[in-house]
C-alpha cells in the first residue's frame, strides 16, 4: 500500500498495479501513480488470478515494465497468455467501465500478447475471448538492449486519455526507453487505422525513433482512450532530477509537471472528473 | 624492510634484523583502520567485516549496503555466464545481509586484454569476446533484475589475457531494524529459492587455482548456471517474508555462495549447532551424493532461519511468488556440532570449535624489491608517439593537442556508451546523476560522469552517490597505487557533491600468485596504504574480498602474471538530489579552477603509455596524506557554498583530458593557459597537461564567485587556468605559442575509441 502523497483532484482513486514474477517497475509506477493523486496498491496476478473480482473494485490500473517470466518465448507472451486464461474478462468490464489503464515497456508487450492493445474497433464492445495480436514488439532495429532518452511529440489528434492535450517545451519534451524489443510492427492497413482513429498517443520525434517503429509510433491507445501501451516509461519521469541534463535546464524549464508525471495527472483527473 | 614505521603500525612485530611480522595481514591494515575510526567517533558504521556485505546509517529509517566481489575464474573460461552469475551471487549477498537488504545499484568493473594484444595463448579467449560477452552476461541479469548498473570501468592490459578481472558490485537498502539478525537454537533451516544440482561443485576451490591451457576441460564443472528470474521471484519473495504483517518472518538469513550449503548452514550455525536432512533439498535431477547436495554452487538460493510457527505463511508467501521451499532441518544439535545426515545415517559431524576457531594461519614471506617491480610492470608495447614511433614529439601545443587526441580515444578513457547503455542503469526510477551526463554527444549521449547519483527512497530527497578509484597505472608501487585509488574514489564522489565525511569505502585486491615473496611484499604495500589512507582521508573500510592467485601458464610454460590490481568502490550521501553536481561544463564566460598540485611525475600515467616517459619524469607520483583530504574537504566546502558550476576529477589522461572532457561535454570552447597552474618543481607543459598526480580537481566556477571560491578553499593551492567559451574550440596557449581543435573533433574521439 502506497499512501496517497497528494491529493490533487479532490479526489483519489484506487489504482492496482499488477506484478508478477519478473515485472520490476512497479515500485516507480506505484510512486508515479501515488504523485500523481491515486491511492495505489499492488497485487501478484497469481492472487488476482484467484480471485478477479478485486479489478471490480478498482478506477486505475497499472501493468509495469519488466521481464515477466523471463521474457520466454517472446517478450510478454508468457504473461500475456496467463492474463488471457484469468482475469481478461475482469479487465475487459473495467475499461468498458471507463478504468484508465498503463502499461509501460513490458507491460506494453504484455498488452499487446493478451489481446489487449490495440483493443476492439471503433464503437465495438470487448470480445468475450481476447483478440490475438495485430502489432508486434519486435527487436530493435539497433539488434541490442537501449538504455536511451529520446525526444517525443503527441499528436494532437490523439484519443489517448493520459496524452491528450499535453504539450511539453523543448528540452524537457524527452522520455526514457529502456528495452531491446521495442519495434512496433504490423501491417499497413493497422497503421493506417491506428493514425486514422486516433490511436496513437504518443511518437519518437524525427531522428529519434532509435528502435525502428513504424510510423516512429512509441506508443498506441485503444479506441477508448483508456489503455495506453508504451515502450518508454513515463514512471521514470515524475520529477525533474531525473531529467538526464537537468542539471542544464534553467530554473523556468524546471517548473511545472515532468511529462512522465503529467501523463499519470491526466488520467487520475479524468478518472476524478468521470466520477463527478 | 616494506615500511619504514613498522613499529608503529598495529600488529607489526619487528624482529631485531629487521623483518617485520604481520598478524593477519588484512585485519592488520584494511580492518584496523576502519576499527581505529570508530573509536575515534565514526559512529555511522552499523555492520563492517562480519556480514554478507558491510552496512552504514544512510538516514534515521535506513541503512545502505555494499558488498563487491570478483568472479575471476568463471569469466575466463565462460564470460557470459561467469559475470551473469558474479553479479547474481553480489546481489544475493545484499538480500543476504542482516535481515534481508533491497537490491538498489550495482557496480562493474573489468580488467581484460586488448583487442590487439600480441598473443592469444592456448586456452584464453580472444579478449574481444571476453568483454563483450562479460558485458552481455551483466546485461542480462541486472537488466532482467531489475537493478540498475550505473557505475564501472574498463582497464587495458595485455597480462589481463589469461585472466581477465569482473568485479561486480551490488548496493542495497534496508530499515535500520533489519541490520542484524539473530538465529535461535530451534529455529528450522529453511532453503528457498533454486534447485540444488551438480553444477558449481568446487567453484570456491576453482577460483582460488591458477589457470593453465587445460583449466577449461578440468574445471568446467565449477561454472555455476545463473537465471535471472528464480533470483527475481526470490527477492520478491524475502521482501514479502521480510516486510510481512506483523514482523519479518525469520530470524535469520545469508545466502549459499561460494561452498553452498556447507558455508551458509556452517556460518548460521555458529552458535547453536545445527542438524541437516541433506536428502530433503530438492535436485534438479536424481542421483546426486549427499556431498554433492552439501557443496554445490547450484544459484540462486538462501537459507533462513525461521521459528517453526511461521513456516505456513513462509509457504503461502512462497507459493503466491512460484518460490520453492524446503525445510532442510535445523539449528542446534546436541553439544552445538554441526550433524549432517543423508535418510537418517548420520554422514558428517564437525564440532563448532573446529569449524570456526580451528583456521589454520599459514605464514607467508614478504620482500619487497622496488627494482623487480618496477620492471615487472615495465610495458614491452611500443608508444605510438617516442622515438622510433609513428609521431615524434615536441613540446608545443600542437604536440600536445595530438596527444590529446589520442588518449581521449584510448579504451581506458573512451566513453563507455556502448556498455552503459546496454544496462537498465534508470530502472527503479531513482537515477538523479546517470553514469552520462551533459550535453548529447552522438554515439555517447553524454560525458563521462564521476560518480552516479540516486535517489533511493521514494518521497525523499535524500541522494547517494556511487564511485569507485582504480589506479592499476600505478602498479608499480602499490602503496602509492593503493593511496590514488582511495583518493580517486573520494574525489569521484566530492566532484558530485557528496558529504566527504560520510564516505565508506571497499577493497578487492586481485593478485598474481602471493606464494611468490615478491607479490605478497607487493600485497603488503597495498595492504598498508589502504590503512594509511583509510586513516587519513577518514573513510572506513565497511566490506572487501581479494583473489590472491591471478596467473596463467602457457603451454610452453611462461607465467603470465596480472598487474596487482586494488579496487576501490565507495559511496556516500549527498544532502538533496537538487544539490547534485555535475561534470559538463554549463556556461560559456565562466572560469575553469584547477585545485590541487601538479608535478613533473609522469611514470604510470597513459602519456607515458602513448609517449613514452624516461629519466626523472619517469617517476611514480607521490600522493600526500595530507594535502589529498584538505583537497577534498575544500572542495566539498566550495560544492556546498554554491560556487560550482560543474566540477570534475582530473585523474586517467590528466588534466588536459579532464578539462576536454568537461569543454564537450558541456557543448562549449575552452580557452586553457597552463602557466598559473600550481606546481611542484617545474614540470614540462606535457606533464602539466598529462601527468597523473592524484589529488586535484577542476572546478567551473563563475568570475564573480571567485573571491568567494578562495575562502572556500582555504589554503588548498588553485588557480584559473581557463575560460569556457561559445566558440567551439578547445585552445592551448603556452607563452607565445598555441594551438586549437574543435571540441566537437574530440568528442568524436572519445564517444568512438570504445564504441563495439
Amino acid at each position: 500500500m502506497v499512501s496517497m502523497q497528494e491529493e490533487t483532484f479532490g479526489y483519489s482513486p484506487r489504482a492496482l498495479v499488477i506484478t508478477a514474477p519478473g515485472i520490476n517497475c512497479d515500485l516507480e509506477l506505484c510512486d508515479a501513480f501515488a504523485l500523481a493523486g491515486a491511492t495505489v496498491e499492488t497485487e501478484l496476478l497469481s492472487r488476482l488470478a484467484r480471485d478477479p473480482s478485486r479489478l471490480d473494485r478498482v478506477e486505475l490500473i497499472g501493468l509495469p515494465g519488466g521481464f515477466s517470466y523471463g521474457d520466454d518465448i517472446a517478450a510478454g507472451r508468457i504473461m500475456g497468455q496467463l492474463i488471457r486464461q484469468t482475469i481478461y474478462p475482469a479487465l475487459a468490464a473495467a475499461i468498458e467501465r471507463g478504468v484508465p489503464m498503463i502499461t509501460p515497456c513490458n507491460g506494453f508487450q504484455i498488452a499487446v500478447q493478451a489481446g489487449l492493445l490495440p483493443g476492439p474497433a471503433t464503437g465495438a464492445r470487448w470480445p468475450e475471448r481476447p483478440a490475438m495480436p495485430t502489432v508486434a514488439l519486435t527487436q530493435n532495429a539497433t539488434a541490442r538492449f537501449n538504455d536511451i532518452w529520446t525526444r517525443v511529440e503527441i499528436p494532437r489528434d490523439t484519443k489517448c486519455v493520459w496524452t491528450r492535450g499535453l504539450r511539453f517545451a523543448a528540452g524537457t519534451d524527452l522520455l526514457p526507453s529502456a528495452h531491446g524489443e521495442g519495434r512496433l510492427v504490423a501491417d499497413d492497413e493497422t497503421i493506417e487505422s491506428l493514425r486514422a482513429n486516433g490511436q496513437v498517443a504518443v511518437r519518437y520525434a524525427e531522428g529519434d525513433n532509435f528502435n525502428g517503429s513504424l510510423d516512429r509510433i512509441a506508443g498506441i491507445c485503444d479506441p477508448s482512450g483508456l489503455v495506453f501501451g508504451l515502450m518508454p516509461h513515463p514512471e521514470r519521469y515524475t520529477r525533474w532530477t531525473q531529467h538526464p541534463r537537468w542539471t542544464r535546464l534553467p530554473a523556468a524549464a524546471r517548473q511545472g509537471f515532468p511529462p512522465g508525471l503529467a501523463m499519470f495527472r491526466n488520467a487520475v483527473a479524468h478518472v476524478a472528473a468521470a466520477r463527478v | 624492510s616494506l615500511s619504514a614505521d613498522a613499529k608503529s603500525r598495529p600488529n607489526h612485530e619487528v624482529s631485531a634484523d629487521g623483518t617485520v611480522l604481520v598478524k593477519n595481514l588484512l585485519k592488520s591494515t584494511v580492518a584496523a583502520s576502519t576499527h581505529e575510526l570508530m573509536k575515534e567517533g565514526i559512529d555511522w558504521c552499523l555492520s563492517v567485516f562480519i556480514d554478507n556485505s558491510g552496512v552504514v546509517a544512510f538516514d534515521d529509517e535506513h541503512a545502505v549496503c555494499f558488498k563487491c566481489e570478483t568472479h575471476n575464474r568463471p569469466s575466463a573460461i565462460e564470460p557470459y555466464g561467469g559475470a551473469a552469475t558474479g553479479i547474481g551471487g553480489c546481489i544475493r549477498d545484499v538480500i543476504g545481509t542482516g535481515l534481508g537488504a533491497k537490491p538498489i545499484a550495482a557496480t562493474d568493473v573489468f580488467c581484460v586484454a586488448p583487442p590487439d594484444v600480441a598473443e592469444v595463448p592456448a586456452g584464453c579467449l580472444d579478449p574481444r569476446r571476453v568483454l563483450t560477452q562479460v558485458v552481455a552476461g551483466v546485461r542480462d541479469y541486472g537488466n532482467r533484475m531489475g537493478i540498475p548498473t550505473l557505475n564501472g570501468a574498463v582497464w587495458f592490459d595485455d597480462a589481463y589475457v589469461g585472466n581477465p578481472l569482473v568485479y561486480c558490485g551490488c548496493i542495497g537498502l534496508m530499515p535500520r531494524w533489519a541490520v542484524k539478525g539473530r538465529v535461535e537454537k530451534g529455529d528450522r533451516i529453511v532453503a528457498l529459492g533454486g534447485r540444488t544440482g551438480r553444477d558449481g561443485i568446487h567453484g570456491a576451490t576453482f577460483s582460488s587455482a591458477e589457470l593453465t591451457d587445460k583449466h577449461a576441460d578440468e574445471f568446467s564443472h565449477a561454472v555455476q548456471i545463473g537465471n535471472a528470474i528464480t533470483e527475481k521471484k526470490l527477492l520478491d519473495a524475502v521482501m514479502a517474508l521480510r516486510d510481512a504483517e506483523g514482523g519479518c518472518l525469520y530470524r535469520g538469513i545469508t545466502d549459499c555462495g561460494a561452498g553452498g550449503f556447507s558455508s551458509a548452514v556452517g556460518e548460521m550455525a555458529r552458535e547453536h549447532g545445527a542438524t541437516v536432512h541433506l536428502e530433503r533439498a530438492p535436485t534438479k535431477y536424481d542421483g546426486l551424493s549427499p556431498t554433492e547436495v552439501w557443496i554445490s554452487e547450484a544459484q540462486e538460493r538462501l537459507v533462513l532461519a525461521v521459528p517453526a510457527e511461521n513456516l505456513e505463511r513462509i509457504a503461502a508467501t512462497c507459493a503466491d511468488h512460484g518460490v520453492e521451499w524446503c525445510e532442510l532441518g535445523e539449528f542446534g544439535s546436541a553439544g552445538g556440532d554441526l550433524v549432517l545426515l543423508w535418510h537418517g545415517t548420520e554422514v558428517g559431524r564437525l564440532s563448532d570449535r573446529f569449524l570456526h576457531g580451528a583456521i589454520p594461519m599459514p605464514v607467508r614471506e614478504a620482500t619487497w624489491d622496488p627494482a623487480w617491480a618496477a620492471q615487472s610492470r615495465a610495458t614491452t608495447r611500443q608508444p605510438k608517439f617516442a622515438a622510433g614511433g609513428r609521431f615524434r614529439l615536441g613540446g608545443d601545443p600542437a604536440d600536445m593537442l595530438k596527444v590529446l587526441d589520442e588518449l581521449l580515444g584510448h579504451p581506458n578513457l573512451a566513453s563507455k556508451a556502448w556498455i552503459i547503455r546496454q544496462y537498465d542503469h534508470e530502472v527503479q526510477g531513482g537515477s538523479v546523476l546517470k553514469p552520462l551526463v551533459g550535453v548529447d554527444i552522438p554515439g555517447s549521449g553524454g560525458g563521462p560522469g564521476d560518480a552516479a547519483v540516486i535517489r533511493p527512497k521514494a518521497g525523499s530527497s535524500r541522494a547517494l552517490a556511487i564511485a569507485n578509484g582504480l589506479a592499476t597505472g600505478l602498479a608499480a608501487d602499490p602503496y602509492v597505487m593503493a593511496i590514488a585509488a582511495i583518493d580517486e574514489c573520494v574525489r569521484n564522489l566530492v566532484c558530485v557533491g557528496a558529504d566527504p565525511t560520510r564516505i565508506a569505502i571497499l577493497d578487492n585486491f586481485c593478485w598474481p600468485s602471493c606464494k611468490d615473496p615478491r607479490n605478497m611484499g607487493a600485497l603488503v604495500r597495498a595492504a598498508e596504504g589502504c590503512y594509511d589512507a583509510a586513516k587519513a582521508y577518514r573513510t572506513p573500510f565497511i566490506s572487501g574480498k581479494d583473489s590472491l592467485n591471478n596467473q596463467f601458464v602457457t603451454e610452453s610454460g611462461r607465467v603470465i602474471q596480472i598487474p596487482p590490481t586494488l579496487l576501490i568502490s565507495g559511496f556516500a550521501p549527498v544532502e538533496r538530489d537538487d544539490r547534485a553536481v555535475s561534470m559538463d561544463a554549463k556556461r560559456s564566460g565562466t572560469r575553469l579552477v584547477a585545485v590541487g598540485v601538479t608535478s613533473g611525475r609522469l611514470g604510470g600515467s597513459h602519456f607515458s603509455l602513448v609517449a613514452g616517459v624516461s629519466g626523472a619524469a619517469a617517476a611514480l607520483p607521490e600522493p600526500s596524506l595530507s594535502a589529498g583530504p584538505a583537497a577534498a574537504a575544500a572542495v566539498a566546502r566550495a560544492i556546498a557554498a554554491g560556487l560550482v558550476l560543474s566540477a570534475h576529477d582530473c585523474s586517467d589522461g590528466g588534466l588536459l583530458c579532464a578539462a576536454a572532457e568537461m569543454a564537450f561535454s558541456g557543448g562549449l570552447g575552452l580557452s586553457l593557459d597552463l602557466a598559473a597552474l600550481p606546481v611542484d618543481g617545474t614540470p614540462s607543459l606535457a606533464a602539466r597537461c598529462f601527468a597523473e598526480d592524484p589529488s586535484r580537481y577542476l572546478l567551473e566556477v563563475a568570475e564573480e564567485s571567485l573571491p568567494r571560491l578562495g575562502e572556500a578553499l582555504g589554503g588548498v593551492p588553485f588557480a584559473v587556468i581557463g575560460t569556457f567559451n561559445a566558440d567551439p574550440a578547445l585552445r592551448l596557449v603556452d607563452g607565445a605559442a598555441s594551438a586549437e581543435v574543435p571540441v566537437a573533433a574530440l568528442a568524436a574521439r572519445w564517444s568512438g575509441g570504445l564504441s563495439w
